[in-house]
């Protein structure tokens, strides 16, 4: 990026610490443009603080995060899927996020646009988790013409700055959103705020209705925010839900199995957050069993468990720096 | 009938004052000069973007009527990095406290400094962190009682503009909150740079520092800091000390050097006529 970027017209920064890239990443977002960074685990956790002042300040911002294996310095550059519930859970109070998760470098292209057009709709942070084995892949990639590719950009104040309320929303409960240095002089921060931006660190009431609309604005478009792909579910009698490099793993498996007879499907999932609560729920009422394989020790298989009804979810971890290979997600199918 | 009319209530922000500082607090001081200074200068007020961390002083971005950006503890001048980045037009100014800049936000004070991001930080130096109860911080002088120093304190603490001018500062001023035209003109000054400029203002804090040292009272406190106070402009700064009985001030640094996004914007500038000469066509422009 740091090569890429101005050739584009762009600027790239390389700051002290990942608390202060989150926090220039705010920064820019504010004065209009569109801004993102990446890390790594632990970079991601340094990220937490100012990931949650982008939420209360409803700010459109990108993360990509390529998960490797900790806790603490752990095992670097080596491969993991242990971020995906800090990514839910990893800041304070109560919120929600999007969180993307490619499976391929076609779709880190194509969830990269689709974060920006995501955090800017809804005026959140939008993380790519991904994993090491992805975040090092070489292979195809098509980049579509640029005027085919869709892209979209928050809403803009439709009041003059008198009578512009920088935080209330309408029906969507997205706010339209000023851009610093164009006369609206509005104020932003970190501390519970009324819809005039105002400090509001007495009144239980503004505290609710604005953690209220803070989640509701991401929970009541889970539906549009969503996306898994369904492989040979129609008539499977055993699911595999996977995500990232493991899906790919996870569809050998089940391209392999249905080779055998065996009534195996995949349901891979794109979104991790909002958790894909509809589509879990749906396959448990259709399969016997749900196998999770996930390169943690126990993480999103939680989140399938909660959806997956009285379902057997039988779970498969795998750490060191090593991919579940297809073989060893079959044994566990067909055990 | 006539009504009362401040001649500052136009760069105040609409609803939100009354403020919430102490009697004797120096923080009203500040926002007050720095207004003051702003109106003198006729600065255009939309391209100016206030940005502060937390305690006090932190609330400042909330009373003046700008762009402003109240951010998480310690982390306004990286924010302001990332803002200048985007708009080299703007000017952020950055007003915090001695432990939001130098505590929490340390690092990000020296690592702007270097950079030579253009904003004017304005810190208002009280001596500990008077908002959360009056724990004590890097500008503790030694032996001061705070309640986390319940025996005196035992840790130096940092000389802010010596520190300033070790990490680049093109213009390192401090005052005290008595000095209130000096504030003003050292604001001026400042905010007309391009570059890093920093401005120390030590500020009573009577209810927490004062009550714990001897000096409960408003008063007492700015009788202290204008017997105290000396000047002694363009020394090195290591020398202008800060003791209980001997407080220098002054200007200690004014100097040119190049500005951080200006040559960030340079570069992409160049590199983007290079393309252009080279044949190879770019597919965004800003």
């Amino acid at each position: 990026m740091s090569r890429r970027l101005p050739e584009v017209g762009g600027v790239f920064l390389q700051m002290e610490d990942e608390i202060a890239s989150m926090a220039a990443v705010i920064g820019a977002s504010y004065a209009g443009i569109k801004s993102m960074t990446a890390t790594s685990g632990p970079g991601f956790s340094l990220m937490q603080e100012n990931i949650g002042l982008a939420v209360m300040t409803e700010t459109p911002c990108v993360v990509v995060d390529v998960m490797r294996a900790g806790p603490s310095t752990g095992q670097p550059t080596k491969t993991s899927q242990q971020d995906v519930m800090q990514a839910k859970w990893g800041s304070h109070g109560d919120y929600e996020v999007i969180a993307l998760t490619p499976s391929s470098v076609q779709e880190m292209f194509d969830l990269t646009i689709e974060a920006f057009n995501l955090s800017e709709t809804y005026r959140c942070p939008v993380f790519i988790m991904t994993d090491e084995i992805v975040g090092h892949l070489m292979e195809r990639l098509n980049i579509p013409e640029p005027e085919k590719i869709q892209l979209v950009e928050r809403k803009r104040p439709t009041s003059p700055p008198s009578e512009y309320l920088p935080f209330r929303a309408g029906e969507d409960l997205v706010p339209e959103m000023a851009t610093f240095g164009e006369g609206y002089r509005f104020y932003a921060t970190g501390l519970t705020h009324d819809e005039t931006g105002h400090p509001q660190t007495d009144s239980p009431d503004e505290h609710a209705k604005l953690v209220q609309r803070l989640c509701d604005k991401i929970r009541k478009n889970a539906g549009k925010i969503v996306k898994v792909e369904r492989v040979f579910l129609d008539d499977a009698d055993v699911c595999v839900i996977a995500y990232g490099s493991v899906a790919r793993s996870a569809l050998s498996a089940v391209v392999e199995g249905r080779e055998r007879g065996a009534k195996i499907g995949l349901l891979r999932l794109v979104t991790l957050w909002p958790f894909p609560e509809e589509a879990v729920e749906q396959v448990a009422e259709q399969v016997d069993r749900i196998v999770v394989p996930e390169m943690n020790y126990g993480q999103l298989v939680r989140e399938v468990e909660r959806c997956a009804g009285r379902k057997k979810v039988t779970f498969l971890p795998k750490l060191g720096d090593a991919l579940h290979t297809p073989g060893e997600i079959m044994a566990h199918v067909l055990h | 009938m006539s009504t009362a009319y401040h001649p500052l209530e136009d760069y105040t922000r609409r609803g939100m004052i009354p403020h919430i500082w102490c009697n004797g607090c120096g923080d009203g001081v500040i926002l007050g000069e720095f207004l003051r200074a702003l109106d003198e200068m006729k600065y255009d007020m939309n391209k100016l973007v206030v940005v502060s961390g937390i305690g006090c002083i932190g609330r400042i971005s909330g009373y003046t009527h700008t762009d402003s950006f109240h951010t998480t503890h310690g982390r306004p001048l990286a924010l302001a990095v990332g803002l200048k980045a985007a708009r080299p037009d703007l000017k952020p100014i950055v007003i915090s406290g001695d432990g939001d800049l130098f505590a929490i936000g340390g690092n990000h004070f020296i690592h702007a400094a270097r950079r030579n991001l253009d904003t004017t930080v304005i810190c208002s130096n009280n001596f500990n962190y008077g908002m959360t109860g009056g724990q004590s911080g890097p500008t503790t002088p030694i032996d001061a009682y705070t309640t986390t120093t319940r025996y005196g304190n035992i840790e130096h603490p940092f000389n802010l503009v010596h520190l300033a001018a070790a990490s680049g500062a093109i213009y390192v001023a401090r005052w005290t909150a008595i000095h209130v035209k000096r504030i003003r003109e050292s604001i001026k000054k400042a905010v007309n740079k391009k570059g890093f400029s920093f401005i120390e203002v030590i500020t009573p804090c009577p209810e927490e520092y004062g009550r714990r040292n001897k000096i409960p009272d408003p008063i007492e406190n700015m009788k202290w800091l204008r017997e105290v106070s000396v000047v002694r402009s363009f020394i090195d700064p290591i020398e202008a000390v800060v003791q209980p009985d001997k407080i220098v001030v002054g200007e200690f640094v004014d100097i040119e050097k190049p500005e951080f996004s200006d040559l960030l914007w340079e570069k992409t500038r160049s590199i983007q006529a290079m393309l252009e000469k080279e044949g190879k066509v770019t597919n965004v422009t800003i």
